[in-house]
């Protein structure tokens, strides 16, 4: 039987144009993009050049490091540009689809008569090692590790997040397929959570935990913090659901087949919708769904999601485009007004806590306020259902007290987990920025 | 309101960086970001944030501390007429009490904002609002006899001294409007305690005498006591200016626990710290909460969420010692009859010390799961 785990600290931000469960359209794709940027500290070594031809799965570029860690090609075409940045470094590699989508052809895997060393080795063959991150630090995993567990989370509680159950419709199998896979890459246990009652309670090989609350609950960090916490020299690693079903489907059919359902969502979205396209699209291909002048273009959600503009591509991991307004705008004695009913604030200090679950709110980028020291410090323990202390951390991060850090649970949090914090923060601080630099300093000293 | 908008642009390039008046550049943009919510969108991180900004945190302070401000122009007037037999009816009343606060507020807030743009110019950054509450209460801790220059002298003390050279708004140790009322406490102990300072001067007479609760209790205990429980609990007494009511601080307090920005926690802890302890007095306890500034400081100054306890655990300690030491001081210690002021002060410089021990229970909880597992 399944341990139920109820949150109650979090907060779900209502925000306006959430998705309906249909899919609109399938977009054909055109440009699409491998971005090594969403890996932190990778160090990607090039295995193609621009106007080479590529299959789906063939490898673009390696992990330096380990170059046995492939990244690879979710369509194929030619490779249209090498895009780099300051000092050279590798922004993202652009592939133009070609008309025939065809893949590389590997062989079909049955994981039960693999051992973790060949099920390792099938995994980086295929390219689907990137797709599993570890913890601490939110990095590509290091597949000489033993973990103390695989952490799934089949719950998404982001704002406007995809239906974790509408987007894996049809993908039963290649879940069960990945858990068995994941499940001979360590000798411990793989650990899936997901909502009381859903579909995902019937996959086999994991052990099951129900959650329940607002978000973050869906971050599998709260969900690790609540089932088996990450100590000083232990390591986890971490598989989002829409990875595991490709990691099941190229497993079980032999052909790398990224394809997914994308959200389109946000309050400048002229129509929210599904679309089914391929890992890494270009953001101009659903442009059409944007409303309005100025509108941001969010790779992800609107906690953690990069602003990768009209022109920019996917993310790796992503499966949600987010469309908000820029709010650059002067807004006369904002913070005098006495009621101000289209901004939604966690606090009490404005109303719409008495608004009501229902109502949602268009809310745009602006910063509402000038940035501040810690004030208020008490605001953040309540969005964040870990036995951590939030403003502590983050000032041991910013003291750059590696002891401090490791002994307040630096090793349990990624910048995510800290998202919300950052949202209901008065003070208008950078908090995940604050702890995505603690985690860049413990792995240089650690290292 | 684009007209203010167009002088606010127009305006800005003399004030910016390399601008003729580029030294007043805090002192502009604390002008502006007062009128408008700035402009400025997120770059990284969550692309969206709370409406919520420290502004708002402040003016609803300041909005809590209305009723207390009212009651105590009144309390002003209504000493004086008292005192003098003047026989003046209510606007009269007010009017005087007017005249008498208006002059503290002009030099705490001209006095204070000074100090605030000149450290936020030199440091570069925005004008905190924290001065907008502080320059509030500092005019309503004081005696309403107190001279403008010691007032004046002690706002700049604790700005200075007290916060800015701690980092400002956020890095400060001590309440900065409790250590502007030390300050003169220590500095000038006659124009702050005793029996005539309560009750503004008619010029060329000398001043009443008048006792405040705190000092007849010191004196006599219970048969000493020439209010009543009620009397006291409104306000209509002498005291510290906006001290005296209890009933309009507790309105302030229903603001500040509905809104959140004040801890419940600190402010019950501290009245239960302030009951247990009042129990050993020659009063009944609960007297202990209506007299002096305890309900003031429990209410508006020990929840300070900078100076304060900022963990949940702390918070109840904090509060609890709070209100214990207060009435500790004022039952057993014949130097001061009143002890609030020094008892925040007090445990403002253990609240890290508190906080330091729940976060090391935190601390261990991590280690132990290290070893067993």
């Amino acid at each position: 039987m399944s341990e139920h785990i109820r949150l109650k600290r979090g907060l779900d931000i209502p925000l306006a144009g959430a998705a309906p469960a249909k899919i609109a359209e399938t977009v054909a794709p055109d440009l699409v993009a491998v971005k090594p940027t969403d890996f932190k500290g990778l160090v990607p070594k090039m295995a193609v050049k621009e106007g080479d031809l590529v299959k789906a799965g063939q490898v673009l570029f390696v992990d330096k490091l380990r170059p046995e860690v492939r990244f690879c090609s979710p369509c194929s075409g030619s490779v249209q540009a090498v895009v780099r940045g300051d000092k050279r470094k590798l922004l993202a590699v652009v592939v133009k689809a070609g008309k025939e989508q065809e893949s590389v052809k590997f062989d079909t895997v049955d994981c039960a008569k693999l051992d973790k060393q060949a099920m390792t080795e099938a995994m980086l063959e295929r390219g689907l090692w990137p797709m599993i991150k570890q913890r601490p630090y939110g990095i590509v995993a290091n597949p000489a590790d033993s973990p103390k567990g695989i952490f799934i989370s089949a719950l998404n509680t982001a704002p406007l997040a995809p239906d974790a159950e509408f987007i894996m419709q049809g993908q039963m199998e290649n879940l069960q397929k990945g858990i068995d896979a994941l499940g001979r890459l360590t000798s411990s246990k793989v650990y899936l959570s997901c909502k009381a009652g859903s579909a995902f309670e019937s996959l086999k090989g994991a052990e099951i935990y129900t959650f329940e609350g607002p978000h973050p609950a869906g971050n599998v960090g709260v969900q690790i913090n609540h089932i088996s916490p990450i100590n000083k020299g232990e390591i986890v690693w971490t598989v989002d659901l829409v990875s595991l079903a490709a990691i099941g489907r190229c497993l079980a059919t032999g052909s790398y087949d990224m394809t997914r359902l994308v959200a389109v969502t946000g309050p400048a979205a002229k129509e929210p919708a599904y679309v089914k396209a391929v890992q890494g699209i270009s953001l101009a291909s659903i442009g059409k769904y944007a409303q309005g002048g100025n509108v941001r273009y969010v790779s992800g959600d609107v906690l953690t999601g990069e602003n990768v503009g009209a022109d920019g591509y996917l993310g790796y991991f992503d499966s949600q485009v987010t469309l908000l307004e820029e709010g650059d705008y002067y807004e006369l004695l904002g913070w005098l007004k006495p009621l101000r009913l289209k901004k939604f604030s966690f606090s009490h200090l404005y109303w719409s806590w008495l608004a009501g679950k229902k109502k949602t709110y268009k809310l745009d980028t602006n910063t509402n306020g000038g940035p501040r020291a810690f004030v208020v410090s008490d605001v953040y323990g309540k969005v964040l259902p870990m036995d951590i202390y939030p403003v502590y951390l983050l000032k041991a991060c910013l003291a750059k007290d590696i002891e401090k850090m490791e002994n307040l649970g630096i090793y349990e949090v990624i910048e995510e987990d800290f998202a919300l914090c950052e949202f209901v923060c008065p003070s208008k601080i950078e908090i995940q920025k604050i702890i995505s630099d603690g985690i860049d300093l413990m792995l240089k000293e650690m290292a | 309101m684009s007209a203010l908008r167009n002088t606010l642009d127009r305006l800005k390039p003399t004030f910016s960086k390399g601008g003729k008046l580029s030294a007043l550049g805090s002192f502009f943009d604390a002008m502006e970001t007062f009128f408008f919510v700035p402009k400025t969108v997120t770059r990284r991180g969550t692309h969206i944030k709370d409406s919520v900004d420290l502004k708002r945190t402040m003016i609803t302070v300041m909005v809590a501390l209305i009723p207390v401000f009212l009651f105590s122009i009144y309390n002003i007037g209504y000493q004086m007429n008292l005192a003098y037999g003047y026989g003046w009816g209510f606007w009269m009343i007010v009017w005087k009490g007017f005249l008498k606060i208006l002059p503290l507020y002009l030099v705490s807030y001209i006095v204070g904002l000074f100090f605030e743009c000149m450290f936020a110019q030199i440091r570069g950054e925005e004008v905190n609002e924290g001065y907008f509450v502080t320059g509030f209460i500092i005019p309503l801790i004081m005696p309403v006899n107190v001279p403008l220059w010691m007032l004046a002298l002690a706002v700049a003390f604790a700005v200075v001294i007290g916060k800015e050279v701690f980092g400002g708004t956020g890095m400060n140790i001590w309440n900065p409007a409790l250590l502007a009322r030390a300050f003169l406490f220590f500095s000038y102990p006659k124009m702050m305690s005793g029996d005539a300072v309560w009750v503004a001067h008619k010029a060329g007479v000398d001043a009443v005498s008048c006792a405040t609760p705190l000092s007849e209790m010191a004196s006599g205990g219970m048969s000493a006591m020439s209010h009543s429980a009620l009397e006291m609990f409104i306000g209509l007494i002498p005291g510290s200016i906006g001290e005296t009511s209890t009933l309009c601080i507790l309105l302030g307090a229903i603001l500040l626990i509905w809104t959140g920005v004040a801890s419940w926690k600190i402010m019950l802890s501290c009245a239960c710290g302030g009951l247990l302890i009042g129990l050993l007095g020659p009063v009944p306890a609960y007297y202990q909460l209506i007299m002096g500034g305890f309900a003031f400081g429990c209410v508006f100054m020990a929840t300070d969420p900078v100076t304060s306890a900022q963990t949940e655990t702390g918070k109840w300690i904090y509060g609890f010692l709070v209100g214990a030491f207060a009435v500790t001081l004022r039952l057993f210690n014949p130097g001061y009859p009143e002890g609030m002021m020094l008892s925040i002060l007090l445990m403002n410089t253990f609240a890290p010390l508190i906080d330091h021990l729940v976060v090391n229970a935190n601390i261990r909880r991590r280690q132990r799961r290290v070893k067993t597992a």
